[in-house]
């Protein structure tokens, strides 16, 4: 009998595969419209290690938020930075500072929060053998240098700007003046970290360990994360819930429509498929309010096509060929906001957001736009090409739109053409090459609630991320100038003088701010979002 | 019988080889993954040096090559960006979705074949006919087209059912989602058989048995079904890598973390040592069960013989 021992074959075969199969199941079904006092909320999975200094990204951020508070926090409504660990930060001369913490702040392992904790956790995230992603938010302070060479071994394991005086107070000495550096301090990478971090850091991971209202029940990477309230929370913003279950989502469709279905709370990115439904599914439980991001269109200005003396005529006059106000209703549903300068609304007015500062050169105008472009000599060679990645935020859509708009100014037929790149990854290789010719997509979130962050990292000479290349002696010497500024308004007047550079010479076309979006259940009250565009989780409500 | 596996199994190694270093060049041509992981703002020098530098990036192509696979032979898959270890990924993901391919194939061959072997046998009634333009019907439209479709319907209109499939993903949730993914397939498969059957019941050897008296039941399914299943099972070989490695739509769209999600997300993230992973594990599984189907055809037809 042949065939029976093939047979044979052929079932052992099948229950290997059974067996296989048999050792995933797991045992609890995960929770649906989650249990009493838990809010169960969209994530998606953080694309770095769970580290304060090397989280750059808003799912991240999102847990560090609920787990960690540092020497400062930003209000959720006004952006204000407020003490929070910190009793006081003091300054003379707005480059040494003397930090002192406020009694009773411990870690859920009931560790105590020491001026050592924020130091050492500022030195880790320095140390450039640890390969954190905001090292550079370091960089302002003595020593770094030492301890992130740009190239080599460091020299040495600690900064020496850096000194503890005792438990509750230390010490800060920065290269230069920088006089709104404490407002800075509420940014997740200064979080202080607990001795068990050092101790025992791939344990840390697995389960990380912060100061803030929430401790970590359990974290099933890629799939999800349980928080709860912590009892013990020192702090006055106590969680208003009993935990958050967040939930991996391989696609915000897919959360939206359980969401929608009563098997999710809150999610806190609405797929832009869905917009044109959500007032009709949500109604009032739909949010939609600015945030700190601003999209611009940046020209690649260390080419001298575009860089060239005259050229200011030709990229004002594309800015004023850009139709803002119908891209931002037809294709994104108002979730965004038309740009009349290079900050967001988020900053508030105090804050230094000004919608008169761009003026004429923001606004829609397409017979000026056309005479501007010829005065300055055309664009170059005829032509321009936008490039942007398209893997994710409805990119190729507005990038035609963008095209269309310049095309129809100028009446010469599609000059205007778009270059899709597949990927994040591939078109930030191609951007941070300068390898590109026309102007490309340039989104900017910004770290804290400061005009600084919108202005000096994009367009001071030789910045980190001044991906155009531009360089301004004048724009450098006013940003120098708020920065020494110790008086807030005066600084931030400055920062605007700045600005009105940018109009003028348009290294980089404001498009939109970037509104966040979510939607929540109605098992949920008090659902709101932070400048960031993350849910404020500890003010959550459940019914 | 032996010599001819052994045989087949040594083969498998320059395919192998081969497999794994076009899809190694193809996402090492995405670009370097680096730049990405700093989010909008400039990657700072050193910090993505020491990151290249870890990962085997600052060196030519084929040393990357060799390092990796030198690695995989101890078993080491490497790690994703998120500091997750890849075999820790695949040995969440493929349980996952083997439980998915296996809901996805039993519908296959349950529904696909009975139906296959009904319209065969009934070539030209209306039975036939429904079936041909049902089929017809189900393979024209594309996957995520049903698939949002009847989650819709199911799972949000009429709340029959949860619309996504909770993290364990247990066989009780997949059947849904496990539909949606086999019903091209399922086409195939009916379309296939019912050929097959319709030919075969004019061959002589169905003439034979029905002469010999043999019970109806007995000749369709030992005489008939058994020799008409040989391109059926072929295609159902071949179906099972293609299952495990398609199920990228019907992952997303359940929210099932299993291979095509996590695929997905190394070739968003650039993450060469996820995708080479999972790849690998792909093209041995594709390899496999092209050995099972072989073998199978000489279950089915003892004339096949293998020395």
């Amino acid at each position: 009998m042949r065939g029976a021992t093939h047979a044979k074959w052929a079932a052992c075969a099948v229950a290997v595969a059974l067996a296989a199969t048999a050792c995933g199941g797991g045992s609890d079904s995960g929770g649906g419209g989650g249990a009493a006092g838990i809010v169960s909320s969209s994530w998606g999975d953080p694309q770095n290690p769970l580290e304060p200094a090397n989280t750059n990204e808003v799912q991240g951020g999102k847990v560090l938020d609920m787990l960690f508070r540092g020497l400062k926090r930003y209000d959720a409504k006004t952006g204000e930075a407020k003490n929070m660990v910190a009793e006081k930060i003091e300054t003379t001369d707005g480059q040494n500072f003397t930090i002192t913490l406020k009694d009773g702040w411990k870690f859920s392992n009931d560790e105590p929060v020491t001026a050592q904790s924020f130091v050492d956790a500022w030195n880790y995230a320095a140390d450039v053998r640890n390969k954190q992603n905001n090292a550079p938010f370091f960089a302002d302070i003595v020593g770094y240098a030492d301890l992130h060479p740009a190239s080599g071994e460091p020299k040495a394991k600690t900064m020496s700007g850096l000194v503890v005086k005792d438990p509750k107070t230390f010490t800060v000495a920065l290269k230069s003046k920088f006089s709104t550096w404490p407002e800075t301090l509420g940014y997740q990478a200064f979080s202080p970290l607990p001795k068990a971090f050092f101790t025992d850091h791939s344990a840390w991971l697995d389960k990380p360990v912060g100061n803030g209202p929430y401790t970590v029940d359990s974290y099933t990477k890629g799939t999800g994360m349980k928080l709860r309230k912590w009892e013990g929370y020192p702090g006055e913003d106590k969680a208003q819930n009993g935990g958050v279950d967040l939930k991996v989502y391989t696609d915000n469709n897919t959360a939206y429509t359980d969401l929608i279905s009563g098997n999710l709370d809150l999610v806190d990115d609405v797929p832009a498929q869905q917009l044109k439904n959500v007032k009709n599914d949500l109604g009032d439980r739909y949010i939609n309010q600015p945030a700190l991001i601003i999209q611009t269109l940046t020209f690649p200005l260390y080419d001298p096509q575009w860089g060239k003396e005259g050229m200011e005529k030709v990229r004002r006059g594309i800015s004023m060929a850009i139709n803002r106000d119908e891209i931002t209703q037809q294709i994104f549903r108002e979730t965004r906001t038309p740009a009349k300068d290079w900050t967001s609304p988020a900053l508030g007015e105090k804050g230094g957001f000004k919608s008169t500062l761009c003026g004429e050169a923001c606004t829609y105008d397409p017979k000026a736009a056309k005479a501007l472009i010829q005065e300055g000599g055309g664009l170059p060679g005829g032509k321009m090409t936008l490039t942007s990645n398209v893997d994710t935020g409805s990119h190729r859509d507005w990038m035609d739109a963008v095209c269309n708009s310049v095309n129809n100014a100028l009446g010469e037929g599609p000059v205007c053409t778009v270059n899709p790149v597949g990927t994040f990854a591939d078109f930030r290789n191609q951007q941070s090459a300068y390898k590109l010719t026309g102007p490309f997509r340039s989104g900017w979130q910004a770290d804290y609630p400061l005009i600084q962050n919108f202005l000096q990292p994009l367009y001071y000479t030789g910045a980190s991320s001044n991906y155009g290349k531009f360089s301004s002696p004048d724009f450098d010497k006013l940003v120098d100038q708020a920065n020494q500024e110790t008086d807030a308004a005066k600084a931030i007047a400055s920062f605007q003088d700045a600005e009105k550079i940018l109009a003028e010479q348009m290294p980089a076309i404001p498009l939109w701010y970037q509104n966040g979006s979510a939607g929540h259940s109605e098992r949920v009250s008090d659902v709101a979002l932070n400048q960031f565009s993350v849910p404020v989780y500890n003010e959550i409500k459940v019914s | 019988m032996g010599r001819y596996v052994i045989r087949r199994l040594l083969q498998m190694i320059p395919v192998f080889i081969g497999s794994t270093f076009l899809i190694f060049i193809m996402v090492y041509a995405l670009g370097d993954p680096v730049a990405a992981l700093f989010g909008d703002k400039a990657p700072d020098p050193a910090t993505a040096a020491r990151i290249r530098k870890d990962l085997y990036l600052d060196r030519p192509l084929w040393e990357q090559y060799v390092h990796y696979m030198g690695q995989i032979f101890k078993g080491d898959f490497g790690t994703a960006f998120n500091g997750q270890e890849v075999t820790e990924l695949m040995a969440t993901a493929f349980p996952v979705t083997l439980r998915l391919t296996l809901v996805a194939i039993f519908f296959e061959v349950v529904i696909g074949i009975t139906l296959g072997v009904v319209s065969g046998l009934r070539r030209g009634k209306a039975v036939d006919t429904t079936v041909l333009v049902l089929t017809l019907v189900v393979i024209s439209v594309p996957t995520f087209v049903t698939g949002y479709l009847i989650q819709f319907v199911l799972g949000v209109k009429w709340g029959w059912v949860r619309p996504t499939v909770s993290a364990n993903a247990p066989f009780g949730e997949l059947i849904l989602p496990g539909l949606v993914l086999a019903l091209v397939s399922l086409a195939y498969v009916t379309r296939l058989s019912r050929t097959s059957i319709a030919e075969n019941v004019k061959a002589d050897y169905v003439r034979t048995a029905v002469a010999k008296g043999l019970p109806r039941r007995r000749i369709t399914t030992r005489h008939l079904l058994r020799n008409s299943l040989i391109p059926v099972v072929t295609f159902i070989g071949t179906d099972i890598g293609a299952l495990m490695g398609g199920a990228i739509i019907t992952e997303r769209i359940f929210n099932i973390h299993g291979v095509g999600y996590q695929l997905y997300q190394g070739i968003l993230r650039n993450n060469s040592p996820t995708v080479v992973g999972f790849v690998t594990i792909l093209v041995i599984v594709f390899l496999v069960a092209n050995l099972l189907v072989d073998l199978l055809y000489a279950v089915l037809d003892p004339r096949i013989r293998y020395a």
